[in-house]
């Protein structure tokens, strides 16, 4: 049996991790929930913000220029590939969608590597992120407990963004019933065109949180892609809560898991996914699907 | 289509002269003077004699050039790039005495890089085309233990010698193993006999060891030849051993309970990009301050990626290290060919692909033929003085070379004399001390033809 430390380092751990994933998550599901489009592109451009970040730390020596950088960057990128090719695919088929956004994902990953080259290229912690943390029972990295504040943080801002602007009520208002929003005179493909671009911004975002942890590498993207669609269909598709709730679930299982035989940690992921579709196909907190 | 085409002119005439010597061969049978016989009109095999036509041959060279691996595998590319072009020029031949003249038997080198994407299958796919439509008379490449065994199996197959790449798995030639594969780098077996011995005596009898293990064939075989000979050479103990998916990017939770283990050495197992990662998390979970870091098998790159600070005091073993230079002077001599061109030591990735290829092209010399089985049989019992680590050859029952093996020490940032100084070489392991016992893996090679 393991020890009590090692569950609560676990349990604590599973939720540090779970709050990253929604992060993710949250990103995909907004595209997704108003779009209806799966963006398979979703881990590049988090691969595109961590070395957005890589750059701009280098040139400030500033990890919060770094954020703000990063989410930019990756967002004007996102408004970028909208505008260009993604809407003209909205009408199309779901596998033209899964198509384009996929090799998309493949270019900017594989530009990334003829930037800057296949080795991970470090991105340090910032000077209020190093060193670690006795929390009595064991000991935690202080830069990975802020992530889970700064992740908490921008979600936060997400759900302000979603529940309380004109623009999050288009948004859900899009989600809802797109007809009605565009009968009532809302430009819709602008609006759809800003909502690509949040949810590039919360990919990018996190990738810059992410890559001091595991430095920026062109394909770091990849198993958080994975693990944030796992997200989205435990949570719900295209919910914003659902997200948040999956990413601490998915968190918890991979963490806890993985202290009693670690190599079934993605299996337990993978296998609750398996179930959520048989026994609740709309996730926990999905509602209608976009039909 | 291509099989049609070549046997038309060819295999009408050879008919012809089966038909008129077949009484004579039948003679020469009962008189025990086949052998002489068969020698002098072999079977077409393979690639052979399509890709030796011309005065020129084909070599298939994959490597990583996309994926966890590729840093590794751009390396690897640079390697076949300079042996090449050595081999082609006659540079070679100017300072290894196996080697004569320009090109090999005269014949100029011509290669294609296939890129395996890191997995086996694209691989297998890009030597495929090369052995059909090139007619590769050679195949070369890899940077993963399972790419590099899927590849040997498609040369047995189809009777092309294989240089296998880089791969450290115990399979490679051990249960894997094949009649047209040849594998240069140490197994995992040999580099864990190396390095038990060492890691022992530096850090002392009966610790407790925990494992981070990568789940595919390298990860075991490594796991297993270093948990047994430090076990056999210091009682070591396995505490516990994590086992995780080949490109993990968060490996805090199995870190979790490796800090919780109790362990006094922490021997990380991952390869390249994974293995980066999991030691910079390591450290971050304060890991490595409680815990001696060993990494049986140092990744290319490995510390420029994490930095003198991180690796000083780590233990580990490579195939091949710049170091070596002041050792063998054909190892100088590679060493400061591949920094004038590329502007960096080798890593190596880069030593194997010059290593297996130049080791092929002396044996093809030393054979006066590149009929497969003429190679393969003269790769099975020469011995090649003066290479990059001194006197080699490969174990005829195994096809794995019998090499020194490199044991190596991280060296303090205040030791190092400059950028590229990251590694002190504590020993060098003669081959024949590292090998298995006779038929340990359970190699059993196919047939020549």
């Amino acid at each position: 049996m393991p020890s009590l430390g090692l569950f609560l380092s676990q349990l604590f751990n599973g939720l540090a991790l779970g709050a990253l994933l929604a992060l993710v998550a949250s990103g995909l599901t907004i595209i997704f929930g108003t779009l209806g489009l799966v963006n398979f592109a979703h881990g590049a451009l988090f691969a595109f913000g961590a070395y957005a970040g890589f750059v701009t730390y280098g040139l400030t020596h500033s990890f919060v220029l770094a954020l703000a950088a990063g989410a930019l960057v990756t967002g004007l990128l996102g408004l970028l590939m909208e505008w260009s090719l993604i809407r003209r695919y909205y009408a199309r088929p779901p596998e033209d969608q899964i198509l384009v956004t996929f090799g998309i994902g493949i270019v900017i990953v594989e530009s990334l590597r003829m930037a800057f080259g296949g080795l991970t290229q470090n991105v340090p912690q910032p000077a209020w992120g190093r060193g670690i943390l006795n929390l009595h029972y064991f000991f935690y990295p202080v830069y990975r407990l802020e992530v889970l504040g700064i992740a908490a943080l921008a979600l936060f801002g997400l759900y302000l963004l979603i529940y309380w602007t004109r623009l999050g009520l288009i948004v859900r208002a899009g989600i809802e019933d797109p007809l009605m929003v565009r009968m009532l005179g809302i430009r819709v493909p602008r609006v759809m065109t800003l909502v690509f671009g949040i949810g590039a911004v919360a990919a990018g975002f996190a990738g810059v949180v992410y890559a001091p942890i595991v430095s920026a590498a062109p394909d770091m993207g990849s198993s958080v892609q994975v693990q944030s669609f796992v997200v989205v269909v435990i949570g719900g598709l295209g919910s914003f809560p659902g997200a948040v709730v999956g990413g601490i679930i998915a968190g918890e299982i991979l963490s806890l898991t993985s202290m009693f035989d670690p190599a079934y940690s993605d299996v337990a992921l993978y296998a609750l996914m398996a179930l959520m579709l048989f026994v609740l196909p709309r996730g926990l907190l999905g509602t209608e699907g976009r039909g | 289509m291509a099989r049609k085409d070549r046997r038309v002119p060819r295999d009408a005439a050879r008919r012809d002269f089966m038909r008129s010597t077949a009484g004579i061969a039948g003679g020469l049978l009962a008189a025990g003077l086949a052998p002489r016989a068969a020698q002098a009109a072999p079977q077409p095999l393979g690639t052979w004699p399509l890709g030796v036509t011309g005065d020129s041959v084909f070599v298939g060279v994959t490597c990583p050039l996309t994926g966890p691996y590729s840093a590794a595998g751009e390396d690897h590319k640079k390697g076949y790039e300079l042996v090449i072009e050595h081999i082609n020029s006659g540079e070679l031949a100017k300072h290894w005495h196996h080697l004569r003249g320009k090109g090999v038997l005269g014949k100029q080198i011509r290669y294609q890089v296939g890129d395996t994407e890191s997995v086996p299958n694209p691989g297998v796919q890009a030597q495929t085309r090369f052995i059909t439509q090139d007619k590769a008379i050679m195949i070369t490449g890899s940077v993963n233990s399972a790419t590099a065994i899927a590849i040997e199996k498609l040369a047995q197959r189809e009777k092309v010698v294989n240089m296998v790449g880089a791969s450290g798995s115990n399979d490679t030639t051990g249960k894997d193993c094949q009649r047209y594969g040849f594998r240069s780098q140490p197994s995992a077996y040999m580099a864990a006999k190396a390095l038990a011995p060492v890691v022992v005596k530096e850090i002392g009898k009966n610790k407790k060891v925990a494992y981070l293990v990568p789940d595919y064939t390298y990860g075991e075989s490594v796991f297993d030849s270093t948990s047994q000979f430090t076990k056999q050479d210091g009682g070591w103990q396995i505490a516990t051993k994590q086992v995780v998916p080949l490109g993990t990017k968060d490996f805090s939770s199995y870190l979790l309970n490796i800090a919780n283990s109790g362990a006094d050495v922490f021997v990380n197992v991952a390869f390249g990009a994974d293995c980066v990662l999991s030691t910079k998390q390591a450290k971050q979970f304060g890991i490595l301050e409680k815990m001696k870091l060993v990494v049986p098998n140092i990744s290319p790159f490995q510390a420029k990626e994490l930095g003198a600070e991180l690796m000083q005091g780590v233990y580990g073993t490579f195939d091949f290290y710049w170091g070596l230079e002041g050792r063998f002077p054909l190892a100088k001599f590679f060493v400061a060919e591949f920094e004038k061109r590329y502007h960096y030591k080798p890593e190596w990735c880069a030593h194997i692909a010059y290593m297996q290829t130049m080791l092929w092209a002396a044996t093809v010399e030393k054979a006066k033929s590149f009929y497969p089985v003429d190679v393969i049989k003269t790769l099975e019992k020469t011995s090649f003085s003066d290479t990059t680590l001194g006197t080699v050859h490969y174990d005829a029952a195994t096809h794995q070379l019998v090499r020194p093996v490199p044991v190596v020490v991280g060296n303090k940032p205040s030791a190092m004399k400059h950028p590229d100084d990251y590694y002190r070489i504590a020993g060098l392991v003669p081959g024949a001390e590292t090998m298995p016992p006779a038929g340990f893996f359970g190699c059993k090679l196919g047939s020549y033809t």
